[in-house]
């Protein structure tokens, strides 16, 4: 009996010392902000580099100081892309650990899955996913109250695309598009947009995300002898696109990816087939293309640097759009502290001229996502490397 | 094995009713009730497949197809008709009964790994079709827009009373599973999974009990379905996939397919393994996933629910 | 039109005035390779295309028959031997640098390890064998091996160089990477190999021996452990050999292998579970449907039409197409 006790005791005694030792630094307190991505499974070329974007930005706030003294406490939870996961982890992160805010989920499917929280429980949420759909709410026509987000989307990338082809004189098009999520919202909007730009979509066709070959695609593509070839996917896919297209000696037709080509893995994977190959990324992808009077040259250039010396790793734009995301919240929570109501009316009124990695945000009540298809760069891949196009 | 005490069961349920009230008072694990309506949602599932898989010994990988559909006509019924939610559910399950007639009918005739294949094959098409009819399911992003569930104005808005609302279902289930264990059916479908040739010269109709079974594991999974998709609101393709149909199996296996408590079992264990405790291991899960499973295939093969019988085995040695 | 005239937002490659030996590749390719194709040529691609994965598929086939013949066990861990072959031949050649002619026996016999593995650790330790419980514990161990080869190769995808370049010959009007006539060759051999072994060696007749009666069989003091072993060994080497030369073709990363198991599981039931030319058979025949069903009805469902011609198969014919109603009544599974 007396050794159980002294052994209760103990604990007690340790876990007190803990509590005592943990608060080192002088704050005067935390703001929580949450954060879900899907830095697991089968997604995770998105979530991971947010996960780490997240963290580092967070380590760096408090080795200086924290915001206006207080610790910035970040809580991660992994999504692994899945729509119950993120539900159960947005829920938790809003009841039981009281966040101020909540940054992601990474995707749209699980994005529009925690739509319904955010509003429910009155907590800001920045998405780092792409779809339109999450800041707009068909049935209003606005944005949703409580949610935000900071990619680009695939209206604008499209946008992008759709000029640049406009510009040269094409019209006659084929698209390409992976069945998953990404795939099937750029498809959507590639085909709403197209009578805005007079564009005519001669063959629409997709593929599996873990097919091996696409050729049977590409083939009846060159079947009808499009103008140009718009491909929209991500992961290994995109590059077995490409590598079928060029042995099917198609590489005269130009070839657009989507903005979810913005890695240089993608270029030296596809083994010289993505010479030539155009796509819109943000200015985060190529921060030592921008001319030195850009505004983001300062960010991008920064961030590249302190994410390649942290991670040894290149840097994904994906991880971008967390950086966008905290350092919104974080600047929120320094001028208003962390009502969370309080936040969400900072977002909305006074994110104006926001320089982020991804571009210039102006959120407004009507426009939750605050970037144009300017956010984008045309760029084109020349001997393995990007380069601006003209 | 068909015995089912009625001691367990009221612990069962004391256990269910006082779960909320116990993890409320413990900050850390506040939200396990939440885990729990996820749990409860499985659990209707496995009691089919249970007996469907153990008592019959039927394979299905493809239940996954039927949780999305009850899930899909709800949503689109609700979503973009404006239904009352409570018809939509059972038009759901009408529709899986039927699904599961036209499907259940040829495939069962079908034997082991061919059965497999064929509802493994049914599974992935419905997924597709979940995919690619986006005028109707909102495509890959999924759909939002599904309102709640409500009843004679009360409102299932937290998440203590949505859990309340999905035992209570469970538990109906569970009683009328029970019945049909331990009624004629039961022993009949005993009988077709020992032999199928003698339970047919018993005078057993094999064909029309194998269908009634498939077609009731497929209605409790369409309920399931639909409950999960007035909790989240929300519904995309993904969370029905083929993987999910493996994850009901992994499940069964688990907890013990002979038995119906190892299918609450398993629900209850996988659904917390992978949504709350294997989350410290972070990119190690799958890792630890694995092996579990794979332990407990190896020394467990009765599941979980056999483990009491191999520990006083050691006993009497 | 060989030289396509130049069209506004031509690629600029095309305007680098010196021509490195791959830009050389292309001119020539596009010199023979003409922008437009003809419905014939169309069609002859699409049949080139699903004859190289169905071809894919068969190779995944052939090693569930081999286990499932001696022991009635569908190895669901079949589509990770293809991505680990895949990924070790990476390791091997492009990482360590070794010749092809090196790596490529060096990687089947480092699967082969790994299938060795599964038997002893995975399968053979279950004391009451059920069909639920093999097939959990080969998920159990797909599981394990996606997890390890996440830890070792990270989740990106990996290129391997194609074994004898990437000039594509064409024929008719459709184009053929070299690298298609590799895979289709290797099942050949594989095909060749795998009937000389059955048929004329001692040890394959033991096996075939097991597949038929396992107690006979060990009556006959044919050590039927060691024949389960060696299914698995020679399986996990057949997977290794789709993985190697398909990677070329499709990039490999660390979960590819439950898709490539589902459409193998597929394509050996289509053909009749344990029949070796009913392997090949359906293994062709699902990669040819999904080829023609993207190129000619709907990408989006062209995986649903190889299932759905599964499932009519099926309900004729519910042993496959080749596979014996009379030999499925005596398995268990």
């Amino acid at each position: 009996m007396t050794l159980k006790r002294i052994a209760i005791f103990t604990t007690i005694c340790l876990f007190c010392l803990g509590l005592m030792v943990s608060p080192a630094m002088a704050f005067k307190g935390t703001y929580k902000v949450g954060a879900v991505f899907s830095a697991t499974g089968r997604t995770s070329f998105l979530g991971d580099p947010e996960k780490k974007t997240a963290e580092m930005i967070a380590e760096q706030i408090n080795k200086a100081g924290g915001i206006n003294g207080h610790k910035l406490e970040l809580i991660v939870y992994d999504t692994e892309g899945d729509a119950t996961k993120a539900n159960l982890a947005v829920k938790k992160l809003m009841t039981q650990d009281k966040v101020s805010a909540v940054i992601g989920p990474s995707l749209s499917g699980t994005s529009l899955a925690v739509l319904p929280l955010a509003e429910k429980y009155k907590t800001p949420l920045i998405s780092c996913a792409a779809s339109y759909k999450i800041v707009h709410n068909d049935k209003t026509g606005k944005p949703y109250k409580w949610v935000f987000k900071t990619p680009q989307t695939d209206t604008m990338a499209v946008e992008a695309i759709y000029a640049r082809l406009q510009k040269k004189g094409i019209n006659k098009i084929a698209i390409v598009s992976v069945t998953s999520g990404f795939g099937a919202s750029g498809r959507g909007e590639l085909i709403r947009l197209a009578p805005k730009y007079k564009m005519n979509i001669v063959a629409d066709e997709k593929y599996g995300p873990k097919d091996t070959d696409m050729t049977a695609q590409m083939t009846k593509i060159k079947g009808k002898a499009p103008q140009a070839i718009i491909n929209w996917s991500v992961g290994p896919t995109q590059v077995t696109v490409l590598r079928n297209n060029r042995d099917l000696g198609m590489t005269s037709i130009p070839f657009y990816q989507s903005h979810g080509f913005g890695s240089r893995k993608n270029i030296k994977l596809a083994a010289g087939a993505a010479e030539g190959v155009f796509c819109p990324l943000g200015s985060c992808n190529i921060a030592g293309l921008l001319p030195a009077n850009d505004p983001q040259k300062g960010v991008t250039t920064k961030y590249m640097k302190d994410y390649m010396a942290k991670y040894n790793e290149p840097l994904s734009s994906f991880g971008g759009h967390a950086w966008d995301a905290l350092h919104m919240v974080v600047k929120a929570l320094s001028k208003v502290g962390n009502d969370k109501a309080k936040i969400r009316d900072y977002l909305e009124n006074h994110i104006k001229g926001f320089v982020g990695q991804h571009g210039i945000f102006n959120y407004s009540a009507d426009d939750h996502n605050g970037l144009t298809k300017d956010a984008f760069n045309m760029v084109v891949v020349k001997d393995g490397d990007w380069a601006l196009a003209d | 094995m068909l015995r089912i005490g009625k001691i367990p069961i009221a612990v069962f349920a004391l256990f269910i009713i006082a779960f909320p009230w116990v993890t409320h008072e413990i900050p850390s694990i506040e939200h396990y009730t939440d885990i729990m309506i996820f749990a409860g949602i499985y659990c209707l599932i496995t009691m089919g497949l249970s007996l469907l898989m153990g008592y019959t010994g039927q394979i299905s990988i493809g239940h996954a197809a039927f949780y999305g559909i009850g899930a899909y006509t709800s949503a689109i019924l609700t979503a973009q008709y404006g239904l009352n939610p409570w018809p939509c559910i059972i038009v759901g399950m009408a529709i899986s009964a039927v699904i599961a007639v036209l499907v259940g009918a040829p495939s069962l005739k079908l034997k082991g790994h061919y059965l497999a294949m064929a509802t493994l094959a049914f599974g992935i098409i419905v997924y597709i079709i979940f995919n690619e009819e986006a005028a109707w399911t909102g495509g890959p992003d999924g759909m939002t827009g599904i309102p709640g569930l409500s009843l004679f104005g009360f409102e299932f808005d937290s998440v203590k009373k949505y859990y309340y609302l999905v035992w209570i279902f469970v538990f109906a289930a569970f009683i009328f599973t029970v019945n049909i264990i331990q009624s004629g059916i039961g022993r009949a479908l005993r009988a077709i999974h020992v032999s199928e040739p003698a339970a047919s010269a018993m005078g057993v109709d094999i064909s029309r009990f194998k269908i009634l079974v498939f077609v009731y594991s497929a209605v409790l999974a369409s309920l399931a379905g639909s409950l999960y998709a007035h909790y989240l609101n929300f519904i995309n393709p993904s969370t029905f996939d083929l993987f999910f149909s493996i994850k009901l199996l992994i499940m069964i296996a688990l907890g013990g397919m002979y038995n119906i408590w190892g299918a609450i079992i398993g629900a209850g264990l996988i659904t917390f393994l992978s949504y709350e405790w294997l989350y410290y291991f972070q990119e190690y899960e799958v890792i630890v996933y694995g092996a579990i499973l794979l332990l407990v295939t190896i020394f467990f093969p009765k599941g979980l629910v056999g483990v009491p019988g191999i520990v006083k085995g050691w006993f009497r040695e | 039109m060989i030289f396509s005239p130049p069209e506004a937002g031509k690629p600029f490659t095309n305007k680098i005035p010196q021509v490195h030996l791959r830009e050389f590749h292309k001119i020539v390719t596009r010199f023979y390779s003409m922008e437009t194709i003809t419905l014939s040529g169309q069609l002859f691609q699409y049949l080139i295309t699903g004859i190289t994965v169905g071809s894919v598929y068969a190779m995944v086939a052939v090693g569930f028959n081999i286990i499932y013949n001696v022991t009635e066990i569908i190895n669901f861990a079949q589509g990770e031997f293809v991505m680990l072959g895949g990924l070790i031949m990476v390791f091997f050649h492009v990482v360590m640098g070794l010749p092809l002619i090196m790596a490529f026996p060096a990687t089947v016999i480092l699967v082969m390890l790994v299938g060795i593995l599964l038997d002893r650790l995975a399968i053979r330790p279950i004391r009451q064998p059920s069909v639920l419980t093999l097939i959990i514990a080969t998920i159990a161990a797909s599981i394990l091996l996606k997890g390890a080869a996440m830890f070792i190769w990270g989740k990106d995808p990996y290129d391997l160089p194609a074994f004898s370049g990437r000039n594509p010959i064409t024929v008719f009007g459709a184009v053929i990477q070299p690298q298609y006539l590799w895979v289709i060759g290797f099942l050949i051999v594989i095909v060749i190999v795998l009937s000389i072994f059955f048929d004329r060696t001692i040890i394959g007749k033991a096996m075939s021996a097991c597949a038929d009666n396992p107690n006979a069989a060990s009556l006959v003091g044919i050590n039927v452990k060691q024949m389960i072993l060696l299914s698995f060994a020679l399986s996990a080497a057949i997977g290794a050999v789709a993985g190697i030369t398909v990677t070329p073709i499709s990039l490999m990363e660390y979960d590819r292998g439950a898709m490539l198991a589902v459409k193998g599981f597929g394509a050996a039931i289509l053909g009749g579970l344990g029949s070796f030319p009913g392997a090949i058979l359906g293994g062709l025949i699902m990669g040819t449907i999904e080829s023609f069903g993207a190129g000619v009805i709907s990408s989006g469902y062209k995986d649903a039409f190889a299932l759905i011609v599964l499932l009519i198969v099926l309900f004729f014919r519910p042993s496959g197409i080749l596979g014996s109603i009379e030999i499925s009544k005596i398995k268990r599974f």
